[in-house]
């Protein structure tokens, strides 16, 4: 199936925003930790939909919601390659490509049991460094590393 | 203008730059040869232990004392409001409403980082479970200094639990700004962790791993002991490696002149006694240097200049 045959099977959005290229199986995930359901607008998830380069993929449309860069950029933890494009009136009229960010804030629950912040009025709080083979966070208050896909797994 | 630590929260080594630790050494070596009983003059501080610590505890309040300073606080937090729920945030609020620093152990890693971002007055972390302990690696500095003169280039062998000791941690990290190079001698499973040695790949550090004490004493200037704990093994993998990571007096013929000892005690049987009487055992002027490094600390964070 292409991508066009595709695209008339999911609704299309009026206004809002779309998040494309997600790696089948982190759509759900990320559904769930980014709150997308909580906006009470339209979501439409689809989940191991055709891609050309993915093979497979997921893809999230938001009605009336547009992220902001922050939140689009900590997307980029779960899909590298991801895009999020925001549409007016049926029209792409801004595409993002995502950037991994720097530090990410509350999302995410820190893997160390003994960590401060899963007892105090804190939210969580790591800063994100990308090696040559993988995607390291630091939790600000009990300074472990963690490798991205341990503290993605958490929660 | 005043000094770079001054009201600073002094919560974890790599938040120091190679200026502030130079600092802190300096000042102590300057406290060590000429007692000052003023710099904490009408100043009230607190230790909160909420988790016993005898060494650390002690050599704070006797920093602050003999600074001119006073100390209120608890050794332990059987007895205090966290028992009853009280969050760190909230105690913390309070404490810092009635004293000028908190000097601060805490059983919980980042308990002294979350304590910082609601205290009104400076934080010194005195140890956050097994994270940072900063005044000690400030000991560690001041006693390399004053024992070889220098703090670049020296040449340093951790032995023993190089997986959970913070003390190794922190020095490492410390001595990576000064250019150092490392021998690793312990047990594989209690090998220094992967990020750290990221780390120190970045900054350019050279470190070895050696299977044993001896091979490695002729090449240092500091052989920096540390405990293996017990129950960190099982029975038979302790019987194992019980008695590898030991030092003996007699390990110690080919050591370089100005080679010194360090061990942040306890002690317990990884250095037998007979080292004690060798003129490169350090660890009991070290831990007394503790009082010099806390006092220099204390100083510099609650005095524009010292």
């Amino acid at each position: 199936m292409t991508e066009k045959v595709y695209a008339r099977n999911v609704e299309a959005l009026k206004s809002g925003t779309v998040i494309d290229h997600i790696p089948a199986g982190q759509g759900l995930r990320i559904l769930r930790l980014f709150q997308l359901a909580e906006y009470r607008e339209r979501v439409t998830v689809g989940l191991n939909l055709p891609s050309g380069h993915m093979g497979s993929k997921d893809l999230i449309k938001i009605e009336n919601v547009v992220l902001s860069e922050e939140q689009a950029n900590e997307l980029a933890l779960f899909a590298p390659r991801g895009t999020v494009s925001v549409i007016e009136d049926f029209a792409v009229v801004r595409k993002q490509k995502l950037a991994i960010p720097d530090t990410v804030e509350g999302i995410f629950a820190c893997p160390n049991s003994n960590c401060v912040s899963h007892v105090e009025p804190v939210q969580s709080h790591f800063s994100v460094r990308v090696t040559e083979h993988d995607t390291k966070m630091k939790c600000k208050y009990c300074e472990k590393v963690f490798s991205k896909d341990i503290v993605v797994d958490v929660r | 203008m005043p000094n770079p630590l001054y009201r600073k929260h002094i919560i974890s080594i790599p938040d120091f730059t190679r200026e502030e630790l130079e600092l802190v050494v300096q000042t102590a070596a300057q406290l060590k040869a000429a007692s000052r009983g003023d710099l904490l003059k009408d100043r009230l501080l607190a230790t909160c232990f909420f988790e016993p610590s005898t060494r650390t505890r002690l050599s704070f309040e006797t920093a602050v004392q003999r600074l001119g300073g006073n100390v209120i606080g608890f050794a332990d937090g059987a007895n205090t409001s966290a028992k009853k729920g009280e969050t760190l945030a909230d105690t913390v609020r309070i404490i810092s409403s009635y004293t000028d620093a908190i000097i601060m152990r805490h059983p919980k890693e980042g308990a002294a980082r979350v304590a910082s971002e609601f205290s009104s007055v400076p934080i010194i972390n005195g140890g956050d479970g097994a994270n940072q302990h900063p005044s000690q690696t400030l000991l560690d500095l001041f006693t390399l200094q004053e024992t070889q003169g220098r703090l670049d280039n020296l040449t340093v062998a951790f032995v023993g639990d190089l997986k959970y000791g913070r003390t190794v941690h922190s020095l490492a990290q410390a001595l990576s700004l000064f250019g150092a190079k490392f021998y690793f001698v312990g047990p594989e499973a209690l090998a220094m962790p992967d990020y750290l040695c990221e780390e120190l790949d970045e900054r350019g550090i050279s470190y070895s791993i050696a299977a044993t004490i001896e091979e490695v004493i002729p090449h240092i200037d500091i052989l920096y002991m540390t405990r293996v704990q017990r129950e960190r093994f099982d029975e038979a993998e302790y019987k194992k490696i019980q008695g590898q990571f030991v030092l003996r007096a007699d390990m110690l013929r080919s050591a370089r002149p100005n080679m010194k000892i360090l061990h942040p005690l306890p002690r317990v049987d990884e250095i037998t006694t007979d080292v004690d009487a060798t003129p490169h055992a350090y660890y009991f002027e070290q831990a007394k240097n503790g009082v010099y490094a806390r006092q220099a600390l204390l100083s510099l964070v609650l005095n524009e200049t010292v």
